[in-house]
């Protein structure tokens, strides 16, 4: 079926539901590299006209992946719920996207629709809206998941604190893992990405962090960010695994070039659970997505990098994460070329994935060969965290020495902490000042000589004193 | 200003500085880092944004090579610009036509083509670019293996070694080419290695040879490397991951050889 709108007397044609979106996306170097773009910003506002004038019920007649092709296609197929649908089943995008910003819409009415809305829905809403728009709609979605910390409470906002080595050495990972918790970093999770996907190398990460976690008393997860089937090899051997990591994306496809498929993820759900190391229904998975994924697997069937990340979060909330977050600027300037398209997908995507009832948080970060400095990641941070954004990634001095990419700095977090006025995890905000290193307003304070000596009595450092 | 002391957390702990190189215990005032540790990473960005941006001087290039025992050729991948080098990667896997019949007089059928590729950083290639090619020339001929030129290309992705070698029907491609820069390094350069090549080989069938530079891998480690990974790809036939057992079948020293992994270049792209 195809769709048409008139500018200024110029009749514009779009063939199919997948043209129309792709073409009414703000702008972005993917699209352009997949060569389905809008020619320029007439026509693209030609299709967010369109678009906005389309009935919210196309997207469950006309899919955009077939589901006879597609088992993420199946599975949002399978979980619309008609019922939680029918309170915005007759309007068009535009009048949803109006529905959302009205003040009688709240939490209530945003938690009551979650399995009605489709990835598509949400998608299409997204791209006929605003930055002030995306925030002003997610702030209002308050998801809340918890484990030993609870992340996502509004108001706040957590952190991960990610320690990578380029090598994995264990005393490196400490070293980087104290410096984030001296700067109050890691009420979301202590997370690792491996530079190894070894099942030894894996199990011996996950057992230095929960060492370190139980030895200091901290209430919040670790985890290593190595494949699924390792992380099931090392449930297998009794490792101390909090959290089962995946990389995830919005077509089956593109998850098996992850080596992954929706029952792998199962699987891995059930084994993390049957190690009963979280508080009943603890949330136990946690998982990364980003635009342009499909597409640099050759797995996006020609839709949007934009569409296909949403379609991602239809895969994470299957498996009721404690922690999603989109790598946003991770992926290089052919997907998003500068700060400005950076900062545009980072609050659709925690957009998207609020509506969709996800845990959202964000790793606000660049590349080198990005058009993108700090400042833009102060711009997004800031935004994000208007936004109600429930985590973010911090990394010593903004620097990741294993990726090679910039992330926030721990410092950042402290920034957002006493001057957005936005505390972490209510558990954590508790522990950071039992031991004393903020005081009761939340300001960070210097390391009391207890946490230290608690510190430097981690064997692995304690070694190398001497 | 010299009262004006940062809070500095790590006081009383084991020097954990020697433990990573990560950025850690900068100090701060309140959410904010001493200036020095701010500058100090801009001016590693810059550096980087340098690398990436710049062009690589031909001339002078040229003049640092020097004379060779083969020829030098110049190339140029489809995309035009650094700007659309940046944004289109296929069009930086693709030969200019003027390329094709520019390399066309180059003698064909030999072992080895070396090829010399800004990549992401002209940075590399101007710091390292010279001096690695040198080496591997030099270990080469040695070792009794024919070269058929060296080509200097511009705006290259590490596959248009795969045109470049099928034109020139080579048996094996060296792509040295400037890796993606990182704050820590700048200049550094990778080598890519790939047995047949020929347009549209996945990147899983090279071998690659990363963080060659001063305080990297040192130039003649890898330039020792490659000539070994050459003979050893001409031997079996094969290269990437597969080359490591088919080295395995010949001979138990071959194989020690292969602790250079199989290129992974795709991974770069995805979410970690």
């Amino acid at each position: 079926m195809s769709y048409t709108s008139t500018v200024g007397g110029t009749l514009y044609r779009f063939s199919d539901l997948k043209q129309l979106m792709a073409k009414a996306t703000p702008q972005r170097s993917g699209d352009e590299l997949a060569g389905i773009a809008a020619e320029g910003p007439v026509e693209r506002l030609a299709a967010q006209m369109a678009l906005a004038d389309l009935p919210l019920k196309t997207f469950l007649a006309e899919e955009l992946i077939p589901s006879d092709d597609d088992e993420v296609s199946r599975l949002i197929a399978s979980r619309h719920d008609p019922k939680a649908f029918g309170s915005v089943a007759s309007q068009t995008v535009g009048e949803f996207r109006e529905w959302l910003l009205k003040p009688e819409t709240t939490q209530a009415e945003l938690e009551a629709i979650t399995f009605g809305l489709t990835p598509e829905m949400v998608a299409a809403v997204s791209k006929i809206m605003r930055l002030q728009d995306l925030i002003a709609v997610a702030a209002k979605r308050e998801v809340v998941t918890h484990f030993r910390s609870t992340v996502g409470l509004r108001g706040r906002l957590s952190t991960r604190n990610q320690p990578n080595h380029p090598t994995d050495e264990s005393r490196g990972i400490l070293a980087s893992a104290i410096d984030g918790l001296l700067m109050g970093s890691g009420d979301a999770v202590i997370g690792v990405n491996p530079a190894t996907d070894s099942l030894a190398d894996y199990i011996r990460i996950v057992e230095l962090l929960d060492d370190l976690r139980a030895r200091l008393a901290v209430p919040t997860q670790t985890c290593c960010l190595g494949h699924v089937t390792t992380a099931i090899a090392a449930i297998a051997a009794r490792a101390p695994v909090d959290l089962v990591f995946q990389s995830i994306a919005g077509s089956q496809k593109a998850n098996e070039g992850f080596g992954i498929t929706l029952a792998l993820l199962a699987e891995a759900h059930d084994a993390v659970r049957s190690l009963g190391r979280g508080p009943a229904n603890a949330n136990l998975m946690y998982f990364e997505t980003g635009q342009g994924a499909a597409l640099s697997a050759d797995a996006h069937f020609g839709v949007d990098q934009q569409t296909m990340e949403a379609r991602a979060y239809a895969v994470a909330r299957e498996f009721r994460p404690l922690l999603v977050n989109t790598v946003v600027g991770f992926i290089g300037p052919e997907y998003l070329f500068d700060g400005k398209q950076i900062i545009r997908a980072g609050l659709e995507d925690h957009f998207c994935g609020k509506l969709l009832g996800l845990p959202m948080g964000v790793d606000v970060c660049y590349t080198n060969h990005a058009d993108a400095d700090q400042d833009d990641m102060d711009t997004l941070l800031t935004l994000l965290c208007a936004a109600n954004v429930n985590f973010v990634i911090t990394v010593p001095g903004a620097d990741d020495v294993m990726l090679n990419y910039q992330s926030l700095a721990h410092h950042d977090a402290v920034f957002c902490r006493e001057t957005l006025r936005r505390p972490p995890a209510p558990e954590f905000e508790q522990w950071l000042v039992e031991v004393g290193l903020t005081d009761a307003s939340g300001t960070l304070l210097p390391p009391p000589l207890r946490l230290i000596e608690g510190m430097a009595s981690v064997p692995l450092l304690g070694a190398a004193h001497g | 200003m010299a009262d004006l002391k940062a809070d500095r957390p790590g006081e009383g702990l084991p020097d954990l500085r020697r433990m990573t190189e990560a950025r850690i215990l900068l100090g701060r005032f309140g959410a904010g880092l001493p200036t020095r540790a701010v500058q100090s990473f801009q001016l590693d960005h810059a550096r980087a944004r340098q690398a990436v941006w710049s062009e690589v001087d031909r001339a002078a290039l040229r003049n640092e090579l020097g004379e060779l025992t083969v020829e030098i050729a110049e190339a140029h991948s489809m995309a035009s610009t650094r700007e659309e080098f940046v944004r289109r990667p296929d069009l930086g896997r693709r030969l200019s036509p003027d390329s094709i019949s520019g390399l066309g007089k180059l003698p064909r059928g030999r072992d080895v083509v070396i090829v010399l590729g800004d990549g992401l950083s002209a940075s590399a290639v101007t710091t390292n670019g010279a001096a690695v090619t040198r080496a591997v020339l030099e270990r080469l001929d040695a070792a009794s293996m024919s070269v058929s030129a060296v080509v200097l290309a511009a705006q290259a992705r590490v596959a248009l070694a795969d045109p470049i070698g099928e034109l020139l029907e080579a048996r094996v491609a060296i792509m040295l080419i400037g890796e993606r820069p990182g704050l820590s390094a700048a200049d550094s350069l990778g080598a890519y290695l790939t047995y047949g090549p020929k347009s549209g080989t996945p990147d899983s069938r090279r071998n690659c040879i990363s963080n060659i530079r001063r305080g990297g891998l040192a130039i003649d480690e890898a330039a020792d490397s490659m000539t070994a990974l050459v003979a050893l790809m001409l031997k079996t036939g094969i290269s990437g991951v597969g080359l490591q057992s088919a080295a395995s079948n010949l001979l138990p020293e071959d194989a020690k050889l292969i602790g250079l992994s199989p290129a992974a270049i795709g991974s770069k792209t995805e979410p970690h």
